[in-house]
């Protein structure tokens, strides 16, 4: 059995095994947060290389809410993508995941294997692959659209269809992810119920309507509340097909901040965007959170 | 009847999941054709011309351009953080679900790896930004590294924490009634057991931190660039060289591709239990 120096060295072991990772976290994300409201309270300017900070009280927060309109914009901007990319990518992943349950091993493979493509290459590329693709004068999309007799419109160019443009490329690149999620959900199913079901249901609409759906309420709203908080992570492809423009038109959040802190040097103004995104999303996370486990505490007792 | 019904819904289904593979394929096939023309073809709209190298020639080869050495940076940044990251997450997940430490320091640490894994990056690089100046640290690997191994620990202890599930307890407990320790345990068990989930969580780090735009746009400087940063300048340029863009999205997809033909089965178990986590 453990002698005394096995024991002292296990109590060692397990602060030990934990240390790296937490003082990873505490270091890089938790004292951040405090380097933020520390920030966000200062004058700060570059001297050699160093910043250093003045301490002005809530000035920058004021600047942020009453003359940062473009930041506001990006709010407006960003809320209005998360929910419109959002919801379209439910809408069919779902749907391809109910057309996809049934189809045999190969066909699965093959799919999976096409899905996956846009959820692990690079977003920026994603981009870069879009910009060429939407190219108002020689874009593949135009080029189609010009067989057709449409067009040419220039999706990232003009300030009307600008962030609609955008919010497809989202769609895009993050359908399939929905799609595997519900694919696996449905899979889990107990095949039973269906069975039991079967004579029950007139149509494949009523079986959606009245077993499938209600059964599929934990997964739904798992995806759901994934996605949504994750779509206020939008960045990379915004980067590259817009730039935020044509005027505040694609602005999102997360490029206020960048433009703020990294292009304009207003680490003050830019610390308080960032921290005021920061608590803003942490809230949703957990009220998202909150909501989920309601719904799902209620789906259960439901159908228990 | 029913049976005709039914084949037909499902030959509906087939259509769709189909139809949208083809708009995931087509424009990758679209770039990589790209690739392989001239800046004239592309700029004419000409679908069908005659494959070059130049692109790529250029790209890695030409004097003015440092995109092998950003692919290297990548790489080099990719590996280290991965390898990091690796070791410190499972060690950290085998001591939260086989050793019992205290509630409240599982619930903080695995609590907040969530929420910081939510929220938007941006929000913290800001302030990277200023530690890593004042440390003189700013535009270093150090740096790089840090931040990307940190970007990938919530997942990738996540990950770690279900793979590790799957080891039995017995095994564990027969272990230390042998005499050994818990470092022994680790490396004798628990390592050699968890190699499929950890290459699994490697894999998605890797990606992760290879596709990673927002940390290194701002934390590199012209040393240490890394590839999807160098592919974000061309677009900025006046004049856009269209062909090496898609030269060079082509070659950062490459380590994609290989993930999904290797190890498939893998990435999506992995990209799951991120997600149900």
């Amino acid at each position: 059995m453990a002698t005394n120096s096995t024991r002292r060295r296990n109590a060692l072991w397990r602060i030990g095994s934990l240390l790296p990772a937490s003082l990873l976290l505490v270091a890089l994300s938790i004292y951040p947060v405090f380097n933020l409201v520390g920030l966000s309270l200062s004058d700060v300017e570059w001297i050699d290389g160093r910043a250093h900070s003045e301490f002005i009280g809530f000035a920058n927060f004021d600047q942020l809410f009453r003359h940062e309109t473009v930041y506001w914009a990006g709010v407006r901007n960003t809320i209005i993508f998360a929910i419109c990319a959002v919801t379209a990518q439910m809408i069919f992943g779902f749907s391809m995941a109910l057309a996809a349950r049934r189809a045999s091993g190969v066909t699965r493979a093959v799919l999976t294997a096409v899905f996956l493509l846009p959820i692990v290459m690079p977003p920026i590329v994603i981009g870069a692959m879009w910009r060429l693709l939407l190219g108002r004068d020689f874009g593949a999309v135009n080029t189609l659209l010009g067989y057709v007799g449409i067009g040419p419109i220039d999706f990232l160019g003009n300030p009307d269809i600008a962030l609609a443009s955008v919010i497809l490329v989202d769609i895009w690149h993050w359908t399939p992810f929905v799609f595997l999620l519900m694919l696996t959900g449905l899979e889990s199913l107990d095949q039973e119920v269906f069975e039991a079901a079967k004579f029950d249901v007139r149509s494949p609409w009523q079986e959606l309507r009245y077993v499938t759906i209600p059964l599929m309420v934990p997964t739904i709203l798992i995806t759901l509340g994934l996605r949504l908080v994750l779509s206020f992570k939008v960045f990379d492809e915004v980067y590259l097909l817009t730039g935020g423009g044509p005027g505040t038109s694609t602005e999102v959040i997360n490029f206020s901040i960048y433009r703020t802190f990294f292009a304009q040097d207003r680490l003050g103004v830019g610390s308080a965007m960032s921290l005021l995104t920061l608590v803003a999303v942490a809230v949703l996370i957990v009220v998202v959170n909150l909501w989920i486990r309601k719904r799902r505490s209620k789906s259960q007792e439901a159908t228990s | 009847m029913i049976s005709r019904t039914t084949r037909k819904n499902l030959l509906g289904g087939h259509l769709v999941a189909w139809g949208y593979a083809l708009i995931i394929i087509g424009p990758m096939f679209w770039i990589l054709s790209n690739s392989f023309k001239r800046q004239i073809d592309i700029l004419m709209g000409n679908t069908f011309s005659t494959p070059i190298l130049t692109n790529y020639e250029t790209l890695l080869f030409s004097r003015q351009s440092d995109f092998l050495m950003n692919l290297w940076n990548s790489a080099m940044i990719g590996v280290v953080s991965t390898v990091i990251v690796l070791v410190i997450a499972t060690l950290a997940a085998f001591t939260i679900i086989r050793l019992e430490p205290p509630k409240w320091a599982t619930a903080l640490l695995l609590g907040w790896a969530l929420v910081f894994h939510m929220l938007p990056t941006l929000t913290f690089v800001g302030s990277w930004y200023v530690m890593f100046s004042n440390m003189g640290l700013h535009g270093t690997y150090t740096a790089l590294i840090l931040t990307h191994v940190l970007h990938a620990l919530p997942q990738t202890m996540f990950l770690m924490v279900g793979f590790l599930l799957n080891i039995p307890r017995e095994l564990i407990q027969a272990a230390r009634m042998d005499g050994c320790s818990y470092g022994q345990v680790f490396r004798r068990i628990v390592v050699p057991l968890s190699f499929g989930g950890m290459a699994a969580a490697g894999a998605l780090a890797f990606i992760q931190s290879w596709s990673d735009f927002a940390i290194s746009l701002n934390l590199s400087d012209q040393d240490t660039m890394t590839a999807p940063v160098a592919i974000a300048t061309f677009a900025q340029e006046h004049q856009i060289r269209y062909g090496e863009m898609a030269a060079a999205s082509v070659m950062s997809m490459i380590p994609a591709l290989i993930l999904i033909l290797l190890g498939q089965r893998y990435v999506v178990r992995g990209l799951m239990a991120g997600a149900v986590k």
